[in-house]
């Protein structure tokens, strides 16, 4: 009986306040489609960041004379340095195959293998990349006497950490920014749409309702308004994406980086968020208008 | 009683009200009868000094308790105070309601009291449809239909002409031979005259005059009274006595 009558409470006001819940709803939709488009990129962004910082890596290059039983030695050395995540073996004969592949008529030239055997070393974390580098010379001269030279791109490596950074901090900064600017917006609409009903508020309370009394026709309101902002927003993103971005997928990589939200857990969060802002945000708001 | 401005609404002002009299309280703009009346609601605290209704002080009602109290008391605005989005019948029913009210009961009750009123033609009216008088017979159907022991009335007749005024006054008269105690600031003289009923006068916050009751006589009936307050020569009650 009581839920039955709060909801005919909120329906009602809905009805009759048509215009200031429709702003609501309007606030949260662009709001939540704002959101929507830009969670995937955000993502996107990160994964790019990410994938280029996974290809940071040390290389090791033998001495051309190395015997298999040097790179044995080697490469567990290698395993045994700090921060070293795995390491990639490449033969001479691997790479004179691959770099011939991509260089067949310089390659066709050269009589013999000049290439030596190779370790990718692949730290566990990117931004460890430079202790590695420096566990594998200390002072200067390489870990073990079959080690021809490691591999010294300090300064790309540290240009790719630095760059790779930022955009990751830029975008968690816009993330939360956003978040902030959509929770005042909702917030700020449900606000004036409460204070245009203030002394409705007021007689109630005069009447004799209890604070949750009235509150619960508003929280109930709020969470319709959000929900049904949040769910046209998502249709129009399902639109979007079935119409415009699913063809595109197959031809652009960034946007099928698997790295992205899936869609379903962009809905819920879209949802939540949408219902959640709205009826905390009525809730709230009104109890400024409840100390009568 | 101090507003936080700094100006003083009240200023010992004492006085005490008997079950079932009907008093008025008058005096000029800003002389205290609203503060009066907001504090009995609990809209406001008092300062200094104790206020009691029904033999509980005030000071005992905690800030979660308002509500509950003030569904023992009924109260008349001289701007109505309806909800404008709800019709007569809603907003009477939005009393009930609030206590709880089953939709039996409410279904019994609010018919019954806007027949008592004369609001039956006007029952799915919004408020806006309706004149001052009607208005103001939404907002005493209102505040009555929970049949509460204490009505106040602040101003009800503010806002109205003389003719619907009387019969404001009328329905707040036959209310109070139910039992009600009514309380009724306003400064209309003229129809306090009439009405020949205790009045309490408050200037700057001070009681300055509380003439006694026994004036009038307590089993008129309200068609006896509506008659005497229509009559333009009835003698003001200082003569008579």
């Amino acid at each position: 009986m009581r839920l039955g009558f709060f909801l005919k409470e909120s329906t009602r006001a809905m009805r009759r306040n048509a215009a200031p819940s429709f702003a609501a709803l309007a606030t949260v939709l662009v709001t939540m489609l704002v959101l929507g488009v830009f969670i995937p990129i955000v993502q996107a962004t990160n994964g790019a960041a990410n994938s280029v910082r996974s290809r940071v890596m040390v290389d090791v290059y033998m001495k051309t004379g190395a015997t298999a039983a040097d790179d044995a030695r080697v490469r567990n050395a290698l395993l045994g340095v700090n921060h070293v995540k795995s390491v990639q073996f490449v033969s001479k004969q691997q790479a004179y195959a691959q770099q011939s592949k991509a260089d067949p008529q310089a390659y066709a030239l050269l009589s013999a293998n000049p290439l030596p055997d190779t370790f990718h070393v692949i730290p566990d974390n990117p931004s460890n990349v430079l202790a590695v580098h420096n566990s594998l010379t200390p002072s200067g001269t390489p870990l073990d006497p079959a080690i021809q030279a490691v591999s010294n791109k300090k300064s790309d490596t540290k240009k790719i950490l630095e760059v790779t950074n930022l955009v990751t901090i830029t975008a968690a900064v816009l993330t939360v920014l956003l978040t902030f600017a959509s929770v005042l917006l909702i917030a700020n609409t449900i606000r004036l749409s409460l204070y245009a009903r203030r002394r409705e508020v007021e007689v109630m309370k005069l009447v004799g309702a209890t604070d949750w009394f009235i509150r619960w026709p508003f929280v109930i309101e709020g969470t319709i308004v959000g929900a049904l902002g949040a769910l046209v927003a998502i249709g129009v993103l399902g639109i979007t994406k079935v119409a415009l971005l699913d063809p595109l997928a197959n031809n652009w990589t960034l946007i099928a980086a698997p790295q992205t939200i899936a869609f379903p857990a962009l809905v819920a969060v879209l949802l939540g968020a949408g219902v959640l802002v709205s009826a905390l945000g009525s809730g709230l708001s009104l109890r400024r208008f409840l100390r009568v | 009683m101090r507003y936080s401005s700094g100006d003083v609404g009240l200023d010992q002002a004492t006085f005490s009200v008997d079950r079932e009299e009907f008093v008025f309280l008058v005096g000029s703009t800003g002389s205290g009868k609203s503060t009066v009346m907001r504090l009995l609601i609990k809209e406001l605290e008092p300062t200094e000094g104790r206020i009691a209704v029904a033999g509980h002080d005030l000071d005992d009602v905690t800030r979660k308790r308002v509500p509950y109290y003030r569904r023992n008391i009924g109260v008349v605005f001289q701007d109505f105070k309806l909800l404008p989005n709800r019709t007569v019948y809603d907003n009477v029913a939005y009393a009930l309601q609030v206590t709880g009210g089953t939709r039996r009961e409410i279904r019994a009750k609010v018919p019954d009291i806007l027949r008592l009123t004369g609001l039956s033609t006007k029952l799915h009216n919004y408020p806006d449809q309706l004149s001052g008088g009607e208005q103001q017979r939404v907002s005493i159907a209102r505040a009555f239909v929970n049949h509460p022991p204490l009505l106040l009335a602040d101003e009800p007749t503010g806002n109205l002409d003389p003719e619907t005024s009387i019969d404001i006054m009328r329905l707040l008269y036959r209310i109070n031979r139910t039992g009600t105690t009514v309380l009724v600031a306003t400064h209309d003289a003229a129809m306090v005259n009439k009405m020949r009923r205790r009045v309490l006068e408050l200037s700057r916050g001070r009681i300055v005059r509380d003439e006694a009751t026994g004036l009038y006589a307590r089993d008129e009936s309200t068609r006896e009274f509506a008659q005497r307050m229509r009559s333009p020569n009835a003698p003001p009650p200082g003569l008579q006595a």
